[in-house]
């Protein structure tokens, strides 16, 4: 990014408060999902209130970072990489506020696994670890933002592949419990929701990425057209 | 949009150098001019965009011990518009200008946008009739103006006038149009009248405009070159400059980070 001061030092300050509070929603929306999956690892019902209620948080920051996108484009008409800051910042805050949902979900998810009886001990590993990495992609596509470096933010592009991978394969043995032991679908579906909702942060990470490349590189790299297969 | 068809050329500065006596004011300035588009020329005060400008109508010519070096080529004749041969004259009913204030001479309406069309020999009545009407449509004027033709330009408010000057300009059917900041002595509803009417006149006359109003620069035109000390240092399409320039110094500029 452009380490030069502007003319004007309250352009600035509001540029720099835009930011902020990008790392700042960012933040939250992390607990959110580090507690969903401590939740659902330890069985630990309580937490999930909280998540619901950090949620409400997100959602408004949200709506207060847009506010002041808008604002920011009025009052000062951004050009180049200052343009694509606040323009990719409007994107980056709805994959944030949607990776908050998901973690919601989670929540919710594992809140009625519990409440009907126990976790059925060999999936919580699989879904943890992949809930894992989507966690450490989303830090990495902050990470990659705070320093407005495409390098970081390409590796979580990558890594999205690996979760994506997972995923199904997490869902193919849920099929086969399933179909062995019909009394398990009520709870391997609440799982499979999880899963998903997992996946989506996944997803939602990347996209963050794919977000930061835009604002230091000015490459749109979304829907890359297909590499036939070989 | 991306602009996708390569256009044809009007004009080329090549290794272009001005002098100002001694004080030398362009520095090889190499910059194609397209076709019927609109080329914005941008930059702080002092970089040269304005001698640059004036380079193409022979300004400069009117001052002892100003210097060109180089050469700028007028297309489809691929005349040097710089060339010791080439009547300054000639290339003023080619190239018409208009200034930053707008500078209607002390006659009528109708004798300001026949003016250049008398220059040229042109007394028919009917003609220089049909031609200003023409010339005064062109230049979205005529509707407020064609009740009083013989009223003098200066009663005219300042956007009026300005357009009034555009209509002069276009009287001589020029192919080049050149704007030295035309809209920096008007309110922003003359600002955006005289945008509209760059937007129209592109559809046939070819427009190279100095301003300093950026938005502007991103608005009407196709085209942007960023200048500095003299120097060119980026050309290119408008929208790739105002959302990725490929330059440090024209990001600094237009990202308002000059100090």
């Amino acid at each position: 990014m452009n380490e030069k001061s502007h003319l004007s030092s309250q352009f600035d300050e509001d540029l720099n408060g835009l930011r902020s509070h990008v790392l700042q929603m960012g933040g939250l929306v992390e607990t959110q999902i580090s507690s969903a999956i401590e939740a659902y690892s330890k069985g630990e019902v309580s937490s999930v209130k909280h998540i619901v209620e950090t949620d409400r948080k997100v959602n408004d920051l949200e709506i207060a970072i847009d506010d002041d996108c808008a604002h920011l484009i009025a009052k000062r008409q951004p050009a180049a990489s200052d343009l694509r800051l606040v323009f990719g910042i409007s994107k980056i805050v709805t994959d944030l506020e949607r990776a908050g949902d998901e973690a919601k979900k989670i929540a919710k998810g594992v809140r009625r696994i519990y409440e009907a009886g126990q976790m059925p001990s060999q999936y919580g590993i699989g879904v943890r670890h992949i809930a894992e990495a989507a966690l450490a992609m989303l830090r990495q596509a902050l990470d990659a933002f705070a320093r407005l470096d495409a390098e970081t933010a390409l590796k979580v592009i990558q890594a999205d592949v690996d979760v994506d991978t997972e995923f199904k394969s997490i869902m193919r043995q849920l099929i086969t419990h399933m179909m062995e032991d019909p009394r398990t679908i009520t709870t391997s579906i609440d799982i499979i929701w999880i899963a998903r909702a997992v996946e989506r942060i996944g997803d939602h990470a990347k996209n963050v990425a794919e977000h930061v490349v835009f604002i230091s590189e000015g490459r749109d790299i979304r829907h890359p057209p297909k590499e036939s297969k070989a | 949009m991306q602009i996708q068809d390569t256009p044809s050329l009007k004009a080329e500065a090549r290794n272009l150098n001005f002098f100002y006596g001694e004080n030398k004011a362009l520095k090889n300035i190499n910059m194609p001019v397209y076709d019927k588009k609109v080329t914005a020329l941008i930059g702080p005060s002092g970089c040269g965009k304005s001698t640059y400008l004036r380079s193409f109508n022979r300004m400069h010519d009117l001052y002892p011990g100003n210097r060109y070096e180089g050469e700028i080529r007028f297309f489809p004749d691929n005349t040097n518009l710089l060339g010791a041969d080439v009547d300054p004259i000639e290339v003023r009913m080619r190239i018409g200008m208009v200034f930053q204030k707008p500078n209607p001479f002390p006659k009528s309406i109708f004798e300001n946008v026949a003016y250049g069309l008398r220059v040229r020999g042109e007394n028919n009545k009917r003609t220089l009739d049909d031609k200003v009407e023409h010339a005064l449509k062109g230049a979205a004027i005529w509707d407020e103006v064609k009740d009083r033709l013989s009223e003098l330009a200066s009663n005219l408010s300042g956007g009026q006038q300005q357009r009034l000057c555009i209509a002069r300009a276009l009287a001589t059917d020029p192919e080049l149009l050149l704007f030295d900041e035309p809209t920096s002595a008007l309110d922003p509803i003359a600002t955006g009248a005289i945008e509209e009417l760059v937007h129209e006149l592109k559809k046939r006359v070819t427009i190279l405009i100095v301003t300093h109003n950026m938005q502007q620069a991103a608005r009407v035109s196709d085209y942007t070159a960023y200048m500095f000390l003299g120097e060119m240092i980026e050309f290119g399409k408008t929208d790739e400059i105002f959302i990725k320039p490929k330059d440090k110094r024209t990001e600094d500029y237009i990202t308002g980070r000059m100090g």
